[in-house]
């Protein structure tokens, strides 16, 4: 009599349990709502190397098989577990300065190899089914950095964007930036706008570049925009809320707004105003490589930190 | 400061322990003079975390490794205020940790009314060095006798002025931001109120306008509500237990900081990750005051 066995042990896991709620969500993370048929996909997926995801039937063309299944575009190195991957992951790209300094060259030749490094990133996110990748590629401080550095910068911002146009919309990346763009160049400006514009239809990875932002002043707008609305009688205030709060920052044009994992580069530790408010659960990982070191391997590790901490969200194991 | 730490340290009778205490002592007075030589931090905040793991680790009650923790806690004050540290603050129960099992919120609760107590007392560490105690967060939440017992202890310290302890009960960052909000947007409304009603109505309109741009709400409005308006800067935050999160916890505040998180549970954190956390802020600190500078 044959008899239908799995290929590997269907368990009932949890799913989403690393990934970050953000302070104003009610319910923990910890659901097992449907546990039966995440086993069920767990166990077809171990079997055929394909992964589940809940959320998406179709990624930018690339049907899954049963509907809700999508083929992994590579397989993920060897200790990293497909259900435990961070749904957005923040980076703090510092060290490309001071990667130049050692190696005799001047700063652009540093935030140059940088790029590279950004674009290596990109890639893996969107094989490895991450959905929303935030860089801080230039904060409110740094405006008050020697201004042909500055002013390089600004000019490496255009050309790679306009560059890497067509990549995006190829590859399914949408782009978005938040931060105050008033002080940006007009023509970055514009290509900013003409970029957001033109793949905002893109669901394979969402890439949000902070330019010219400050977590302080991202919340501080926040909360006067709130304080406004209150005050022209347009909400209650018995109606704000944490959420109301949420809604106002600046990632609120993401799906998933709160990091589940924060990386900086060239091993400084701290967060230098980048999110705040959104990091009030993700897990903080601080590498030693610089910006222009940090490939493939340091990645992996970040995310093998990332998979074996234990989230708690102020609770307890039972 | 010399006198609180011998007094709390575990008595022995023995020659040699005599010996060893005042060794150890006058290296940890040396180690602090050098310290002070560099930049010391004035605003230190502590995530106390690990003391479950440690009485698990060591096979005790849940409340003896919160008690352990609290033994830790004096110590590492003692450090701070002995190496110039003027404010500490402290995360001793997120509005999270309500979802904790009732008996564990209820054994910690006990423990805070208890430690309350032996805060005040006569020769305890804040009457002798002038230390004043602000409980920072949503004391609402608290229940009655816990609330009262911290508003008392406000009201006793309320003159002491060397150095500031801010315990963080019940609290979590996004909460106090809410707080803030609501209390700007809220002495607004009084103010446009009060304005309205002092105003003849002939000339309501224009008045109400120019009051309106006068009065909007500024940020230095909104960080003035903070329940941590009462601290500086956060200069270090150190987080127990290997864990690198902050758990909300001072997110506002923590832009600038040094971040450290020493692998040691909150109870056996010592001496040396203090050391160890300053000198990583002294290393730190050029870059700060060159960006403080260029803002």
């Amino acid at each position: 009599m044959l008899s239908l066995r799995f290929p590997i042990s269907v368990e009932k896991v949890p799913l989403n349990v690393n990934r970050s709620p953000c302070p104003s969500s009610k319910a923990q993370n910890l659901s097992c709502s449907s546990c039966s048929r995440s086993a069920w996909q767990r166990a077809f997926a171990g079997a055929t190397g394909l992964a589940a995801r809940e959320e998406d039937k179709e990624v930018n063309g690339r049907m899954a098989l049963t509907g809700d299944l999508v083929k992994l575009e590579e397989p993920l190195p060897s200790g990293l577990r497909w259900e435990l991957m961070p749904r957005h992951v923040a980076v703090i790209m510092d060290g490309s300065a001071r990667w130049a300094r050692r190696r005799g060259l001047p700063a652009s030749s540093g935030h140059e190899a940088g790029v590279r490094s950004l674009k290596e990133l990109v890639e893996l996110c969107g094989k490895w089914g991450i959905r929303i990748l935030t860089v801080f590629a230039f904060s409110s401080e740094n405006w008050s950095r020697p201004k042909a550095e500055v002013e390089f910068l600004m000019g490496l911002f255009e050309r790679v964007i306009e560059f890497e146009l067509q990549n995006f919309s190829r590859e399914g990346v949408r782009i978005s930036t938040i931060g105050d763009s008033s002080r940006l160049p007009k023509s970055l400006q514009k290509l900013l706008n003409k970029a957001e514009c033109s793949t905002k239809d893109n669901s394979r990875l969402h890439l949000v570049v902070a330019v010219s932002y400050s977590g302080k002043s991202d919340i501080a707008q926040a909360c006067k925009s709130i304080a406004h609305r209150v005050r022209d009688g347009l909400i209650q205030l018995e109606d704000v809320d944490e959420e109301l709060i949420e809604e106002e920052l600046a990632t609120s044009c993401c799906e998933f707004p709160c990091p589940d994992l924060l990386i900086r580069t060239s091993g400084e530790l701290r967060l230098s105003n980048f999110l705040l408010w959104q990091l009030a659960y993700a897990e903080l990982f601080f590498s030693e490589a610089l910006w222009p070191d940090f490939g493939k391997a340091e990645f992996v590790e970040a995310l093998r930190s990332f998979q074996q901490r234990l989230r708690r969200y102020g609770s307890r194991e039972s | 400061m010399r006198f609180f730490l011998r007094k709390t340290m575990e008595t022995e009778s023995s020659v040699t322990g005599g010996y060893r205490r005042r060794f150890t002592g006058f290296l940890r007075k040396c180690m602090f003079s050098v310290l002070s030589m560099g930049p010391v931090p004035n605003h230190i905040a502590f995530i106390m975390d690990g003391n479950r793991r440690y009485a698990k680790k060591r096979n005790l009650q849940l409340g003896e490794g919160h008690r352990a923790g609290f033994a830790s806690l004096m110590w590492i004050l003692g450090y701070c205020y002995e190496l110039g540290v003027k404010y500490v603050t402290i995360y001793a129960f997120s509005i999270d940790n309500f979802k904790r099992r009732p008996n564990e919120v209820q054994v910690l609760m006990d423990l805070m009314l208890e430690k309350i107590d032996e805060l005040l007392k006569e020769e305890s560490l804040v009457r002798q060095y002038g230390i004043q105690l602000y409980f920072i967060g949503n004391l609402k939440l608290l229940s009655d006798n816990v609330r009262e017992a911290v508003e008392r202890a406000m009201e006793i310290t309320a003159k002491n002025n060397k150095l500031v302890l801010l315990i963080c009960v019940p609290y979590t960052s996004t909460d106090e931001i809410l707080h803030a909000v609501e209390e700007s947007c809220q002495d607004k409304l009084d103010h446009s109120q009060a304005v309205k009603q002092t105003n003849g109505s002939t000339d309501h309109c224009n008045q109400t306008s120019q009051e309106d741009h006068e009065h909007d709400i500024k940020v230095v409005d909104i960080e003035k509500r903070m329940y941590m308006a009462a601290a500086p800067d956060l200069d270090i935050l150190i987080r127990s237990s290997g864990e690198t999160r902050l758990s909300n916890f001072l997110l506002y505040q923590s832009d600038k900081c040094q971040l450290y998180s020493p692998a040691a549970l909150w109870p056996e954190l010592g001496l040396w990750h203090f050391v160890w956390a300053v000198l990583s802020y002294q290393r730190s600190y050029s870059y700060f005051e060159k960006k403080r500078k260029q803002l």
